[in-house]
């Protein structure tokens, strides 16, 4: 019982930092409708700033953190505002294949910087090891993790439902072209979500650097997560991506703890079922 | 849109005469199949690397009779290609080793497998249908991957033996007989499915890809036209695959990797869509860049053809050969007039 337990519990912690990562793809997703597979390489980088930060100047972690939010949240309005922006009135595919091309180049560009192997990353001493919750052993970076994982989710769904950017946003969302005509600055709007997007994924990365490992083909190994995620969940709906960021992390943990033999084989035929039931998504508006 | 107003402006009775007219072969298509086959005599060329070309182009070509042809965008189209490929792997393990039959029982199972696809996604669009065809091409990845017992998982499958050609050539290690088996068997079927694209069920999936709900209306079965286009495209794939195997008397589940899949869109997409060359040009560029670049620079190779990637996207919109014919046609106006095999522009 208590290894079940167990078991949900780390597929949880997962599951928070799917969310994490893919939020800001699902917003922009929802709100242009682009597709941006590049936020798999937002990732990727903000896991790499925080491993400078803490390596070469001898920051905290938990004072990296805010350090990667800012960098990779800038990062990513440099480049929606050089590249994307050119791209809102392209197809699909076009988008796909213009951001799968960012990708290769960004797994370049972190070798030819941070070289091809695995980073080691030193947690600070009171976020390694065990400990003992309501008669379970749990990991305590996990707990970090949920504890992390669940503030998002929340701050980010009072920030959408209770403050004036967030009702813009969901203005943008639900019609840009009527936001537009009403005299919603579109393009401002589009960028700063495209920011903080772009920094919680850089936030993700950082956070699952202990967890997943941080190497230059990390983007090519979450970019299939981050895709499933966002259409399982819906597009533009942050409460879509956090039910299918955590039911993905549970599935895969579990699948993985239980029916080794399978692999991700559960994971997928679970997706496919999944799309051809909703096509647009769980929570997905059927327009 | 022209061909189709051009249509629908003549009579029935025209109808077999335009028909005729646009399945007739031009100078230029005549020239570049002539000067795939003379690479042979070029000095010092790749054999090898030339096969490949005319494989990935084939597989290329196939993904274009549903993306260019259709409009529905597939991001797993591997998964043809791997079926072809083992099929030919068993027949070739198990004694069936007579290529020619071989490849087209290849073809054939591809054909179904793509059909039964065809009408499990023929209702989703968007997205949706990206994450379903990517979905179908990693449960297949996954399923031979990890059933070590059958298909020797990484290692791929072993003692696969190909007879040699009409029982007179065999598959040398210089790539002679690979060469022109791969040509002529890329040929033979490029000249089915130009034949396919040019007659009436061609104009249908181009008409359906404009606008399906009118074609609906002009009573066209837009619906069994997807799991047929998926079925010809299929079988095209599987005959990729299977010449792959053939010609490298190997099959490991790389031939149904999602990479494989993403390559071959950016093959179409180097060369361009909706006319059956792009992915012959494309394979072209993209193969002889990669090789060159991982020669030069094993370790970011990947960095430039990703650039390329976003060049050509940003570039060159609809692909190469579109821009470059655009490029004639302005030279040429009068040019541009000809009912040629000039399909409309996505």
């Amino acid at each position: 019982m208590s290894s079940i337990l167990t078991v949900l519990f780390n597929g949880i912690a997962y599951g928070f930092l799917l969310f994490i990562m893919s939020v800001g793809l699902s917003v922009t997703l929802g709100m242009m409708n682009f597709v941006n597979l590049a936020q798999a390489s937002f990732s990727m980088f903000g896991g790499y700033v925080m491993v400078t930060a803490m390596q070469s100047f001898g920051v905290p972690f938990l004072a990296s953190l805010p350090i990667v939010f800012i960098v990779i949240g800038a990062l990513s309005i440099v480049v929606e505002r050089l590249i994307f922006r050119h791209f809102y009135n392209t197809d699909d595919l076009t988008q796909v294949l213009l951001t799968i091309g960012l990708v290769f180049m960004s797994i370049a560009i972190a070798t030819y910087f941070w070289g091809g192997t695995y980073q080691r990353i030193d947690m600070p001493s009171w976020l390694t090891g065990q400990r003992a919750v309501l008669g379970l052993t749990l990991e305590t970076y996990r707990i970090f993790l949920i504890a992390i994982g669940a503030a998002m989710a929340i701050i980010l769904v009072l920030g959408l439902e209770r403050t004036q950017l967030g009702a813009m946003v969901r203005a943008c969302v639900d019609n840009r072209r009527v936001a537009g005509a009403c005299g919603l600055n579109t393009d401002l709007i589009f960028a700063l979500t495209f920011a903080i997007g772009g920094g919680l994924a850089g936030l993700g990365g950082a956070l699952s650097a202990n967890l997943l490992g941080l190497d230059p083909n990390f983007p090519l190994r979450y970019l299939v997560y981050l895709l499933i995620i966002v259409s399982v969940g819906g597009m533009g709906t942050i409460s879509g991506t956090l039910i299918a960021g955590l039911a993905l992390g549970i599935a895969d943990v579990m699948g993985k703890y239980y029916f080794p033999q399978f692999g991700g084989f559960v994971i997928y035929v679970l997706t496919v079922a999944c799309m051809l039931w909703r096509p647009h998504g769980l929570l997905g508006r059927q327009t | 849109m022209s061909a189709l107003e051009r249509l629908t402006s003549d009579h029935a009775k025209a109808a077999t005469g335009y028909f005729a007219l646009l399945a007739r072969w031009n100078i230029w298509e005549v020239l570049f199949w002539l000067a795939l086959a003379g690479m042979y005599f070029v000095p010092n060329v790749d054999l090898v690397l030339m096969s490949q070309i005319f494989i990935w182009g084939l597989f290329a070509m196939s993904l274009d009779i549903l993306l260019g042809y259709r409009g529905i965008p597939s991001l797993g189209h591997a998964a043809f290609f791997g079926v072809g490929a083992y099929v030919a792997g068993y027949c070739g393990k198990f004694g069936w080793t007579e290529p020619i039959s071989a490849l087209v029982l290849a073809m054939a199972i591809a054909a179904i497998v793509g059909w039964l696809t065809g009408k499990l996604v023929q209702r989703v669009t968007g997205v949706g249908l990206l994450m379903v065809t990517l979905g179908l091409n990693l449960i297949l990845y996954d399923l031979v991957h990890r059933s070590t017992d059958l298909t020797g998982g990484d290692d791929g499958l072993q003692g696969v033996t190909i007879a040699p050609v009409f029982g007179l050539f065999r598959f040398d290690i210089f790539g002679r007989t690979a060469f022109w088996y791969a040509l002529i068997m890329a040929f033979l079927l490029f000249a089915v499915a130009r034949a396919v694209v040019k007659s009436p069920f061609g104009l249908a999936l181009l008409g359906a890809r404009e606008n399906p709900r009118r074609m609906i209306m002009l009573g066209a079965p837009v619906e069994g036209d997807v799991s047929r286009a998926f079925a010809l495209g299929a079988a095209l794939a599987g005959a990729a695959g299977a010449l792959l195997t053939q010609t490298t008397q190997f099959v490991s589940p790389n031939t149904l990797s999602f990479q494989r899949s993403a390559d071959v869109l950016v093959i179409l997409i180097i060369g361009g869509t909706g006319r059956l060359y792009g992915g012959f040009v494309g394979a072209l560029v993209f193969l002889i860049l990669r090789d060159w670049l991982a020669a030069i620079s094993p370790v970011y190779w990947y960095f430039w053809i990703g650039l390329l990637l976003v060049i050509v996207v940003s570039f060159f919109r609809k692909g190469l050969l579109p821009s470059v014919e655009a490029l004639i046609n302005r030279w040429k106006p009068s040019k541009a007039e000809e009912p040629s095999q000039r399909v409309p522009p996505a």
